[in-house]
């Protein structure tokens, strides 16, 4: 079998070649319109002609017809129509794609053909996408062929090759032709260059075709391949290893979503706020609201619903914080220690209260189209969610650097921290500032809910998870300084990831938490630490 | 003579307190038990248990204002030293059950049995002697306290930063206590105990005991705690809370005074979890929530830090609220215990017991004026020696962090 | 010859510099104070006045130098607590006293005694105690207040229960950050008289502003500027020297 394989494919492949070549004189002139009704009750000859008038075309429209009838899908009707299957009981027209009328066509039969015209077509839709004027096309193709393997495939691949110019495209064919010659009977320098490029490729597909070639390897050939499989061993560490990355990297920004409105409020005013978690759950909640009133009023504004919530979630958490601040806090100015007793009870009214009204059981936030799936980036997974969070997380760091350092509020609020007495003394209303201050790190709180609703659930509990880790965040990072709370949120984040496949994520979590509490003990003004005597003063 | 000593050591309020939980020690019991049911004077036996449980809570808050109203530390890992004494205590409950089992395993309690374990875990060993567990119920929080205490003091880790890493231990303690692996019954935790000392759990007689011993521990911690503030040692205590830098500065070890009050202080939570343990019949690792080492703080906050009886009241009287309002209306409860915490820092930063002593003192000065006004022949009024507000334990020169009023 | 200065003095500072975010507080600083001596500190703001009673009493390490006491105690080998308990008592520029608890037990917890946690817990005050509190009380005139809280205290009080604090540690060397800050003309003459009292069996060491208190005092004065001594002596010799006008005084 295997050896009639190695002969008889590119043989018979040379030959359909010859075919198409004899046939494609006479059927220059002809198009797919007028290709198709010849189809109708032909013999297999015809057929064969008919396919090889098909390739000569050129057309775009001749692939469906192709794939349909090398897959059996291809039917023709009591009326002399050509039919495509498209699902069970439902036939669109070949060449219009109009749904197909039982009662009009009559009864629909499939077009039978034998397996030699099944090589010819397999074949022909190879050239065809090969050779197509689209170059996710041809990579498709050869994507496609690569995993086929087929010695079969070797001539066209060649004939692409020579006609290739894009480079990533020209990388899958050579990788398919690799493929193929593995399987072809070859030089054993041909067969070292195959293993190479197979090698260098670096996936799970290529290690599972050099596995599959491993069985029937001659002794040379097996320790080619076992170089190979080691080589790409190597790869997919080293993939498994920025993979981890990006998971910590990704479970960082959130972190730093969660924690980096609390840096505003610990860090530039002092202030522990317990109820920070609250105020991210009640953006979670506003994006909640949002998609509501959209599923119920206007469904087609779903995709947008998250660019509504931003705005909306800010703006009712920074209110509310700004509330809290004029409400509570100000009061307490000078006693931390009362101010965190005092926003935790706080914080047990919001849940209690969000509980009361949207009930106590996870709410559904859906994902817009856009943030859902997910894409390869080399060996690497990444949902699209996960990439737009960490995106997120990063423009609203800036953005918050920005007005910090580049706004008046940030000014003021910066001098207010400095030196609150001389601040006022300038002019500056402390008050003021303070409850913007309040409201901004709040509000930014807001905008993590929004992120989180997307991976998390929205529950009354949602902020609670996060309060302890954003506290760690903060304090590992260092007080009062911003890019700390950037290196904190990414550090912790990607220690954890790499502490789970050891440890499992509990234990990796507490390692993490006891890690923080001994680092505490040797800096314990965290990693960017302010220095000197205004510190102290 | 020797009493007298202890006496006057000790001071007329703390003589009374223990005169006062001593009688309860004995009348609650006697009560339950000999008066017949029905009578209007018998404690209802739910009410033995729940009482007992109370003064547990009442000597953890004691614990804890040892260390926040004295010390000005503020532990939000208090828990952690309560539910570890009570996980020694269940871990001798458990292997009391023996052979009465679902598995009748007689070593093995029935969760590792489930689990497939064959052995018992080393630190599971000598937990079927009651003096061993007992040792371990005082020992086990109070290692770790020192432990603890001894890096984040010598570092100088004060204020907020502390308040923040105390609440990671003991959510680290929480997740560590839900994993089977721990050997600690994971999510569901030790329960269907059987006995203690011999006597069946359920019993009215070992119920009226366990109050007894409540009741007990809280006047010995009550008198433990008295002997230490009022001593010297007491108002350093003090002076570390007011002036941290400054007190270092006279010459005293301010990390030693603080280990010593922290671990004592976990001692003592450890003992009233011990108890709290058989007089509930479950010890889970939800005890170990961050939750509910805040909820402690705010019962001392509502009596009363800085003074012995407040915690004791507060306990009494929030956990009291408590049962009431979560019968009742559940749904209110945690808007009213959140209440709470925002009213007591903001209107009551001296709880019940110091609106009873200003109300007190404007009374007695009051009453001085009066009879000054009267031509009364009495001593001339001295001012009420108002107490001034305890300040920060951060104190200005060692602050942790810049806060914006100052 | 250095190391006989070094052996005969009770301070000793030499090179000591230390710089905060690359801000230079103390550059190259070296103070010499002999054993029972009164020396006054005069200097601007920022001439590292203060940095350099952090460096003495164990809050702040220098970055380089040495710093000895009694000849051969290296103190930027030890801590506050230790520093203290070598003999070296401090008052801070504000004054900072225990506010909860009465004048009475400010100076108690100050007095010279065991430190460690069990040698305070089993304290009993004997009538020596009593005598020797008493007495200090009667020294910094705060007798009549001594069974109120401290933080009732007026602010001048607060600096005087402060000395008194430190004279109840009985230490070798005093280290005195603007004791008359606040106080009145008749409160500052007191106090010159106070120190100078001291200063017969103490060192002591005064950070001040006040010339005329200065003046008072009537001992060696050493002006700071820029972290560094700019000049040394008596107070005629250091306020005609033309750098210390320049820098300090003619502002």
């Amino acid at each position: 079998m295997g050896s009639l394989n190695r002969f008889g494919r590119p043989f018979l492949a040379l030959i359909f070649i010859a075919l198409a070549a004899l046939a494609a004189p006479s059927a220059k002139a002809q198009s797919v319109a007028e290709i198709v009704p010849q189809m109708y009750d032909a013999s297999l000859g015809d057929l064969r002609d008919a396919v090889a008038a098909l390739v000569a075309t050129g057309e775009d429209a001749a692939l469906p017809i192709l794939q349909a009838l090398g897959a059996g899908n291809l039917y023709e009707a009591d009326n002399g129509g050509i039919f495509i299957q498209t699902g069970r009981n439902q036939y669109e027209d070949a060449l219009t794609g109009a749904e197909a009328d039982l009662d009009v066509t009559g009864d629909l039969s499939t077009i039978r053909i034998n397996n030699s015209l099944r090589r010819d077509i397999a074949a022909a839709v190879g050239s065809l996408t090969l050779m197509s004027e689209n170059p996710a096309t041809r990579r498709a193709a050869a994507a496609q062929m690569f995993s086929t393997a087929d010695p079969a495939n070797i001539e066209l691949l060649d004939q692409a090759l020579a006609e290739e110019d894009n480079p990533g495209v020209r990388t899958v064919m050579e990788q398919a032709r690799a493929a193929a010659m593995l399987r072809a009977d070859i030089s054993e320098e041909d067969f070292a260059a195959a293993v190479a490029v197979i090698a260098a490729r670096g996936d799970r597909q290529a290690l599972g075709i050099l596995n599959a070639n491993l069985a029937n390897a001659s002794e040379a050939e097996r320790v080619n391949i076992e170089a190979g499989i080691s080589r790409i061993n190597q790869s997919l560490q080293l993939w498994g290893i920025g993979q981890n990355v990006w998971y910590g990297v990704s479970l960082g920004s959130v972190l730093l979503l969660a924690a980096i409105g609390l840096a505003i409020t610990f860090g530039v005013m002092g202030v522990i706020n317990m109820a920070h978690g609250e105020m991210v759950m009640i953006g979670a909640y506003v994006t909640f609201f949002v998609q509501e009133i959209i599923r119920t009023t206007n469904p087609g504004l779903f995709d947008y619903s998250l660019a509504i919530a931003i705005p909306m979630a800010f703006a009712v958490t920074g209110l509310i914080g700004i509330a809290i601040e004029r409400g509570i806090i100000r009061w307490l100015y000078g006693r931390p220690l009362e101010t965190l007793l005092a926003t935790w009870g706080l914080s047990l009214i919001i849940q209690q209260g969000v509980r009361t009204i949207f009930g106590a059981t996870n709410r559904e936030v859906g994902n817009p189209s856009w943030m859902s799936g997910a894409f390869e980036l080399g060996g690497l997974a990444i949902t699209w969610n996960r990439m737009w969070i960490v995106v997120f997380a990063l423009v609203v760091f800036a953005l918050l650097l920005l007005v910090l350092n580049k706004t008046p509020l940030g000014l003021q609020m910066r001098a207010v921290t400095q030196n609150r007495r001389m601040a006022s003394a300038m002019g500056i209303r402390t008050p003021w500032v303070d409850a913007m201050t309040f409201g901004l790190g709040s509000g930014v709180a807001g905008l993590a809910g929004v992120a989180l609703s997307q991976i998390d659930n929205v529950s009354p509990n949602l902020g609670q998870s996060y309060i302890i880790d954003s506290f760690m965040v903060v304090v590992f990072g260092g007080v009062g300084n911003l890019w700390g709370t950037l290196v904190g949120a990414l550090t912790l984040g990607v220690a954890n990831k790499f502490l789970e496949p050891y440890a499992g994520a509990v234990l990796a979590k507490i390692l993490i938490l006891v890690l923080i509490i001994l680092f505490i003990q040797r800096r314990p003004r965290g990693l960017f630490a302010l220095k000197g005597r205004a510190v102290e003063a | 003579m020797i009493t007298a000593k202890i006496f006057e050591k000790l001071g007329v309020k703390a003589i009374w307190v223990v005169a006062i939980l001593l009688a309860l020690a004995i009348a609650v019991p006697m009560s339950n038990l000999l008066l017949p049911v029905g009578h209007p004077l018998r404690v209802p036996n739910y009410l033995v248990p729940l009482m007992g449980q109370y003064l547990t809570y009442a000597t953890l808050a004691l614990a804890l204002d040892l260390v926040w109203g004295y010390c000005g530390i503020l532990s939000l890992g208090h828990g952690a030293f309560f539910a570890l004494g009570g996980y020694a205590m269940g871990m001798y409950l458990m292997r009391q059950i023996g052979t009465r089992g679902v598995y009748s395993n007689a070593v093995l309690p029935d969760f590792m049995v489930f689990l497939g374990w064959r052995e018992l875990p080393w630190y599971w060993q000598g937990f079927d002697m009651f003096w061993f567990a007992a040792i371990m119920m005082a020992f086990v929080p109070g290692l770790l306290a020192f432990i603890f205490g001894w890096f984040a003091f010598r570092s100088r880790v004060t204020g907020v930063y502390l308040s923040i890493i105390t609440q990671a231990l003991t959510y680290a303690l929480m997740l560590a206590f839900f994993r089977n692996d721990m050997g600690f019954g994971g999510n569901n935790g030790l329960t269907d105990f059987r006995d203690i000392l011999g006597a069946p759990i359920p019993a009215a007689t070992t119920r009226a005991s366990l109050f007894a011993a409540s009741a007990i521990l809280l006047a010995l911690c009550f008198i433990l705690c008295s002997l230490i503030v009022r001593s010297k040692l007491g108002k350093v205590m003090v002076a570390v809370r007011d002036a941290e830098s400054r007190t270092r500065f006279i010459g005293y070890r301010v990390e030693n005074v603080k280990l010593f009050a922290f671990t004592v202080s976990a001692v003592m939570a450890g003992l009233a979890g011990a108890l709290y343990v058989p007089q509930v019949g479950i010890i889970n690792p939800g005890e170990f929530a961050p939750a509910n080492s805040i909820e402690v703080v705010i019962w001392t906050a509502v009596g009363g830090r800085g003074t012995l009886v407040g915690p004791i009241i507060g306990a009494i009287v929030v956990n009291a609220a408590k049962s009431y309002f979560t019968g009742t209306f559940a749904d209110l409860w945690l808007f009213i215990l959140g209440g709470m915490f925002v009213f007591v820092t903001l209107f009551m930063p001296k709880g019940i017991v110091g609106i009873f002593t200003s109300t007190w003192s404007a009374l007695q000065q009051r009453r001085a004026s009066a009879s000054a006004e009267k031509g009364v022949d009495t001593e001339p009024p001295t001012p009420p020696a108002q107490k001034p507000q305890p300040r920060q334990s951060n104190d200005a020169p060692d602050g942790a962090k810049p806060s914006p009023a100052e | 010859m250095v190391d006989t200065l070094r052996d005969g003095s009770l301070l000793y500072l030499d090179g000591v510099s230390v710089t905060f975010d690359g801000f230079r507080a103390l550059n190259s600083l070296s103070l010499v104070v002999q054993r029972d001596e009164l020396q006054a500190i005069i200097g601007p703001n920022g001439a590292g006045k203060t940095t350099m009673m952090d460096i003495i009493t164990g809050k702040t390490r220098p970055d380089t130098g040495e710093v000895f006491f009694e000849g051969g105690i290296d103190l930027t080998k030890k801590d506050e607590t230790e520093i203290a308990n070598l003999g070296i008592g401090r008052k801070f520029q504000k004054p900072t006293v225990f506010g909860s608890h009465t004048v009475w037990d400010n100076i108690e917890l100050s007095l010279k005694k065991p430190r460690g946690v069990f040698a305070s817990w089993f304290y009993t005050r004997d009538s020596a105690d009593t005598d020797r509190i008493t007495a200090i009380l009667d020294t910094v005139r705060l007798t009549h207040r001594k069974h109120e809280f401290a933080a009732n205290l007026s602010h001048g009080q607060k600096q005087w229960l402060e000395i008194g604090m430190l004279l109840a540690q009985d230490p070798k060397l005093l280290l005195v950050d603007e004791p008359v800050a606040g106080m009145t003309d008749s409160e500052t003459e007191e106090t010159s008289k106070l120190l100078k009292e001291i200063s017969k069996h103490h060192s002591v060491v005064v950070v001040e502003h006040d010339m005329s208190f200065v003046r008072d005092l009537d001992c060696r004065v050493t002006c700071l500027a820029e972290g560094a001594v700019l000049a040394q002596g008596s107070l005629e010799h250091v306020s005609s020297d033309p750098l210390v006008i320049e820098r300090y005084l003619g502002r």
